[in-house]
């Protein structure tokens, strides 16, 4: 049981990374690396935070402006200095790492006796002793539907209209009388302010941040989305958003799994990384034999 | 009016391959004439249009729309005030965008792109009758994707949405090129229609030399950077398709095509 319970717990803390790498690389078409930068990033300003006696919630939400400013610097290093998209995730990436210890101070810190959005009076008031668990999953579910609904939303703004026409196409943008490149940084910071959010939450429930903690989200990232929209494209009423929070949960679910059947703690990389090369090969696999029918 | 004065524009500039495109080149075109744009490829048809619309950077000289120079501003801010259709036509629509949203889109355009609803539902009756007009059914499936539309349904509705909004130019780089005779002819019947209704000032790249001599009231002949025909009304209606089809050999010859 408790290991289910894991299980729907992470799914939803990746998910909401998941929401921020659907914008960059469903929408935007961006292969954006910056997020293995800006969810620890958010770890660390919650360490720092949170020490400091600030309310976790306003962790959250400094945690999520500077993740939004760091996938601002992403953006401006793209379209204004015109370095390819890659390298400009790359780039970011490895800055964030000195950043992000110089932030804490050090590679690790932990901070369990502190207040949390999980562990604070308030929580421990309205919820019976014993159903922590719950709570957890409660509080998960609550901020998960709050940014995907947001997001929703956002998306049938005109502003979001402008994003989704941005990946599509260019030079409609242009045509539209629209520098293709300021849409390209608001979503850079969106995603990477999700992505940081979502580092937040994810130190907030574990109660330490860990310098480490970073490496591989983009692959999660990805392979959450795409197990998402693949598994869910045959129901085709079902939103893509909806479709990447089940997603982040049945990754994760897969990982689990291969670590009740005997893998490693330490062999989660590279299970990270066989899982998302083979979903990698059968989505391909799948779009060949559909292309062959036609 | 649109005024090109003394354009300069060379490819590969200072290298063994330089190519001289426009040597002081110059263009004046009135408020609301309709100019037919035609000439062998490599000719510098495109390249005009990219240089107007600010695709392609001058090398010297300057644009003019009604006195202000336009010459540094940026593409996305000169197309504010113009409209552009692409031989493509899947540049024109977002493809994974459905019709009613890629019609709103287009409607936003010199607003500002905001928080605000990006589909107005009290303006969908408005694109329903715009698109009944093209006369291909589209208004009944305002909520399928473009991306399943056939070419000849797209540059439909790139035309209608590059003239939603006011502009003052609208630019067509030959936008009937890739589409099938039947469907090019409702295209161009359909462009001549909305320029006249919206009284647009418009340049049209073509290679169908009928087109060109049957529509506008203005035609030019490109030829290595140089109009080498150029006639305007009374002129231009007495002009018939051999006599261009002749000057176009003539040139073509010259080029040893």
């Amino acid at each position: 049981m408790s290991i289910i319970f894991g299980v729907i717990e992470e799914g939803l803390v990746y998910a909401i990374m998941a929401l921020g790498v659907y914008i960059t690389y469903k929408i935007l078409d961006f292969p954006d690396l910056s997020v293995d930068g800006t969810f620890p990033l958010g770890g660390a300003i919650t360490a720092v935070l949170v020490l400091a006696g600030v309310n976790p919630l306003i962790a959250l939400l400094l945690a999520f402006i500077a993740g939004a400013l760091a996938g601002c610097i992403t953006g401006i290093i793209h379209v204004k200095l015109k370095v390819r998209d890659l390298l400009s995730g790359i780039i970011v990436m490895t800055a964030l790492y000195s950043v992000n210890l110089r932030l804490v101070g050090k590679s690790n810190v932990a901070f369990f006796n502190s207040d949390s959005i999980f562990e604070n009076p308030f929580i421990n008031k309205i919820m019976p002793q014993g159903l922590s668990e719950v709570s957890v999953i409660a509080i998960l579910v609550v901020i998960v539907l709050i940014v995907k609904i947001l997001l929703d939303l956002f998306l049938k703004t005109r502003s979001g209209y402008l994003l989704r026409a941005v990946g599509d196409n260019e030079t409609l943008v242009t045509s539209l009388a629209k520098d293709k490149g300021t849409v390209k940084i608001l979503g850079l910071s969106i995603a990477n302010g999700l992505a940081a959010l979502a580092g937040s939450v994810y130190c907030q429930q574990n109660g330490f941040f860990d310098i480490s903690m970073g490496t591989g989200t983009i692959v999660i990232g990805l392979a959450n989305v795409i197990i998402g929209t693949k598994l869910l494209k045959r129901f085709g009423a079902i939103k893509a958003t909806t479709a990447v929070i089940v997603g982040s949960i049945v990754y994760k679910a897969c990982v689990s799994l291969a670590i009740f059947f005997g893998m490693e703690a330490s062999d989660l990389r590279i299970i990270t990384s066989a899982l998302f090369l083979g979903i990698l090969v059968i989505s391909n696999g799948r779009e060949k034999k559909v292309k062959n029918h036609a | 009016m649109l005024e090109l004065r003394n354009i300069n524009k060379y490819y590969n500039h200072g290298t063994v391959n330089e190519m001289c495109l426009f040597e002081n080149f110059k263009l004046t075109i009135e408020n609301q004439q309709f100019v037919s744009v035609v000439g062998s490829n490599g000719s510098g048809k495109t390249s005009l249009l990219n240089i107007i619309c600010g695709s392609i950077p001058l090398d010297s000289g300057s644009i003019q729309i009604n006195g202000t120079d336009i010459s540094n501003m940026p593409e996305h801010k000169r197309l504010r005030r113009i409209g552009r259709v692409y031989q493509n036509p899947s540049v024109g629509t977002c493809p994974n965008m459905t019709i009613l949203e890629n019609m709103a889109i287009a409607d936003t355009k010199g607003k500002p792109f905001n928080l605000l609803p990006g589909t107005n539902k009290s303006r969908i009756d408005f694109y329903r009758d715009q698109l009944r007009s093209l006369g291909l059914g589209l208004e009944d499936k305002m909520h399928i994707k473009v991306g399943v539309l056939s070419g000849g349904q797209r540059q439909a509705m790139a035309l209608l949405m590059s003239t939603m909004t006011p502009i003052e130019f609208l630019i067509l780089d030959e936008h009937t090129a890739a589409l099938d005779p039947k469907t090019a002819e409702i295209i161009m019947e359909l462009t001549d229609q909305i320029v006249k209704e919206k009284q647009l000032t418009t340049i049209m790249v073509t290679h169908n030399l009928r087109y060109a001599v049957e529509y506008g009231n203005r035609l030019l002949m490109m030829h290595q950077g140089n109009a080498v025909i150029d006639k305007a009304n009374d002129e231009k209606s007495s002009l018939n398709i051999e006599y261009i089809l002749e000057k176009f050999n003539e040139i073509s010859i010259e080029c040893g095509n």
